[in-house]
């Protein structure tokens, strides 16, 4: 499969024993693999970019900022529209994302906006580039190149993640249309399992994308989500997650992904969201944190969560939970949902109240802003911002 | 289970931790009885027991020395000795704040097919081993793999036995409530700069590190004990601030913030070099957030030796200057030495042997 990008670094003995074509993965969880080692003289890492992509993620990754995600594919916007009864046609998706990215002073909050391929190439209806908003805005955008999820055959009904075919040049053509980071987001489903082979499928797919990736200038936003859905208890999911990052980095380490040149986009560590036992932010911090000091390199400059359902509130009130004290990353957000909830309802596709809109945006934005510093209090949340949005058997 | 969570895991944290105390560090004093049959010939010191245990007595005596020491490996022999007047070493060091430690490995074994690359032996039995150890005091352990560098070394398969091998000693010694520490030893031998060993020790660290996670091994209950990163014992010096960089910049590639300390080996260096480059890593600005300290063999004791010359009335010279480099490399650990410890005889001395065998 992978095999001829991996030859490309290193030079092959004309007495190497494997065989052609051979696929790469490991049969075994200890790691054995089929073919000789032949060590480069030095290991490549990331080509040309090397310093632009730690540059990148060292900005994004900034003090009390953290990630927009607005990059929902049509039909998720689609769904997005319907809620507040608007209809799913291009007008309508470019208003939307125009009034996101328009908020004043949103670049004081916010660091990346993660946009969808549509939205890259579009324009607000003055002519304006999205992507030139953004960047006046001092907000790096990004873009999402997995082709979506699709059933993986030979498991227990789960899922694997599209988009490596024509990876190397679509993202250089993102790079050429402005985008500075890139996002690939995988899941594992613990009611599943999570077999092996989805997990080792899941962490290969992410290194072999970020290696494309960085190869070309992005910085890769590296996002494994483990699934709120089911009945398991915290130290269930806190067990499967230690299994999917040992792997996940393991594989990265393999293909030469720059740890200085990427992000991380993990869930945090909750119980199911079907779980009778609940669990409080302190708890979900202390789960989440033991986590990371267990699987991240110190090396990797930020961890930004994402939200999964959560309601506003309880996503910002876990972030601020996780950091009360110092880390060795830059631990913050990368929030859709969790963002733009109260703003779509506020907005209702109504012109008039863009403003208003815009505000909620902005007041959510504050919140985790305040979050990523450790000092958000709580004081004057709405009711629409603490409601869950938890959708059993999410699709995005 | 996601890590081990027997009886002995806070035990385990707690110790470990305390190994990783600023300050101090650990005193490598498990040379087999062959290996330490060398040092004592090299001073004219015929190898008996009587001799071995005047040795460590020495060392573990010495005025005012126990307080930079967080630890003292043995090797099986010396966890029951005593002093002169009867007192059990592992006594005489807790009593002074010291865990003593106990060398489990059996030694290294070629491995077939590959161009003179070794694993580590010592699982068998390992787990009563343990036990006894933990009854006889022993707190912490050591497993020393090793790994070189050459045109086609380390190959995946010398990578993939040692790390499985150090990850099988880890789990075994968790159960038994010693602290391991993990020892992935790449030779300093060979021509080779140090971008290539920063390569190699990255890649060997993170199979390490699967491994051990794969194993369950409880990550704050262990110890790391890599080499720095240098260039090769043949390859033109580099200042310390360019080992600091290299040696953290691997660690933070691959070591998780979990891990409380990294034990640096020597692995040749001279007693002045260690202390040095350990100095200049504790004094590199950048996310560290595990304890950088010591557990020197060598290069504590080189200059020791050549002052006792086996003779008791040099005693209490040997132990002047075994002091001197205790307190140099516990100011190393806090980034504050200055350079001054008056340099024994052979303080600057090289200690590299090629191709050494324990």
């Amino acid at each position: 499969m992978a095999s001829a990008s991996l030859l490309k670094s290193s030079p092959v003995l004309d007495k190497s024993e494997w065989v052609k074509g051979q696929t790469l993965r490991q049969p075994s969880v200890s790691v054995v693999r089929c073919l000789p080692y032949a060590p480069s003289p030095l290991t490549i890492r990331a080509g040309s970019y090397a310093d632009e992509l730690v540059k990148t993620a060292k900005i994004v990754a900034s003090p009390g900022r953290g990630i927009l995600a607005m990059d929902e594919s049509n039909a998720t916007c689609g769904k997005r529209l319907a809620s507040i009864g608007l209809e799913n046609t291009e007008a309508n998706r470019q208003a939307y994302r125009t009034l996101l990215v328009s908020v004043p002073g949103l670049g004081n909050y916010i660091s990346g906006a993660i946009l969808f391929e549509e939205t890259l190439y579009q324009s607000t209806t003055d002519g304006k580039k999205i992507v030139d908003i953004l960047v006046e805005q001092k907000i790096v955008p990004g873009i999402k190149v997995d082709k979506g999820l699709v059933p993986l055959a030979g498991s227990n009904n789960e899922s694997w993640c599209q988009g490596l075919d024509g990876l190397a040049s679509r993202t250089a053509a993102y790079y050429q249309q402005g985008a500075r980071f890139a996002k690939w987001r995988t899941v594992v489903s613990i009611p599943n399992g999570p077999t092996e082979l989805a997990v080792k499928e899941a962490a290969w797919g992410l290194a072999r994308y970020a290696a494309i990736s960085q190869d070309n200038g992005l910085v890769p936003i590296v996002e494994p989500e483990i699934l709120l859905d089911g009945e398991h208890g915290i130290e269930r999911t806190f067990e499967v997650a230690q299994k999917v990052w040992a792997e996940v980095f393991f594989y990265l380490a393999e293909n030469n992904v720059l740890f200085e040149g990427i992000l991380l986009k993990p869930s945090m560590v909750t119980p199911g969201a079907e779980c009778k036992e609940r669990n409080t932010p302190q708890q979900i911090a202390d789960y989440t944190l033991k986590l990371l000091q267990r699987r991240i390199p110190p090396a990797v400059p930020g961890i930004m969560f994402l939200s999964g359902g959560q309601s506003e509130v309880e996503a910002t009130l876990n972030l601020n939970a996780m950091n009360q004290s110092p880390n060795p990353w830059h631990v913050s957000f990368s929030y859709a949902r969790a963002l733009q909830n109260t703003c779509l309802k506020t907005w209702g596709g109504r012109p008039e109240n863009v403003k208003a809109a815009q505000e909620a945006l902005l007041i959510r934005a504050k919140a985790n802003s305040l979050a990523q510093l450790g000092k958000y209090t709580g004081e004057g949340e709405s009711e629409e911002a603490k409601k869950g949005m938890f959708v059993k058997g999410y699709v995005y | 289970m996601s890590a081990y969570q027997g009886k002995y895991a806070d035990e385990l944290c707690a110790n470990a931790a305390y190994i990783g105390t600023p300050g101090k560090g650990i005193l490598a004093a498990d040379e087999s009885t062959g290996t330490i049959g060398k040092r004592l010939s090299s001073i004219n010191v015929e190898n008996v027991e009587e001799n071995r245990r005047a040795l460590r007595e020495l060392l573990f005596t010495t005025p005012g020395a126990l307080q930079y020491l967080s630890g003292v490996i043995l090797f099986e022999e010396t966890l029951y000795q005593k002093t002169h007047d009867g007192k059990p070493f592992v006594d005489l060091l807790k009593e002074n704040g010291v865990l003593p430690g106990i060398k489990v490995d059996k030694g290294t074994v070629e491995l077939a097919g590959t161009n003179g690359e070794t694993t580590t032996q010592g699982l068998d039995g390992l787990a009563q081993r343990c036990q006894k150890y933990y009854e006889a005091g022993a707190r912490f352990a050591k497993w020393r793999a090793v790994l070189k560098i050459g045109p086609t070394e380390p190959s995946q398969l010398a990578i993939n036995e040692n790390a499985n091998g150090l990850a099988r000693y880890a789990i075994i010694c968790q159960e038994n409530g010693l602290v391991p520490i993990v020892e992935p030893e790449i030779l300093v031998d060979g021509p080779h700069d140090i971008l290539k060993c920063a390569d190699v020790t990255e890649r060997v660290l993170a199979a390490v590190y699967k491994a051990l996670n794969d194993h369950h091994v409880l990550l704050e209950g262990t110890l790391l004990k890599p080499n720095m990163v240098t260039p090769g014992s043949e390859a033109p010096k580099v200042a310390p601030e360019v080992i600091a960089e290299h040696t953290v910049r691997a660690l933070q590639r691959t070591m998780p913030a979990a891990v409380p300390a990294v034990v640096f080996l020597s692995g040749g260096q001279s007693e002045e070099q260690a202390t040095i480059n350990l100095n200049a890593m504790n004094k590199y600005k950048g996310k560290k957030p595990w304890t950088l300290s010591f557990s020197f063999g060598r290069a504590l004791q080189q200059s020791t030796l050549k002052a006792w010359g086996g003779k008791k009335e040099n005693v209490q010279k040997a132990q002047a200057a075994f002091l001197a480099r205790a307190k140099a490399n516990s100011e190393a650990t806090l980034g504050t030495y200055k350079g001054d410890a008056t340099l024994g005889e052979g303080a600057s001395e090289s200690l590299h042997v090629k191709d050494y065998k324990y």
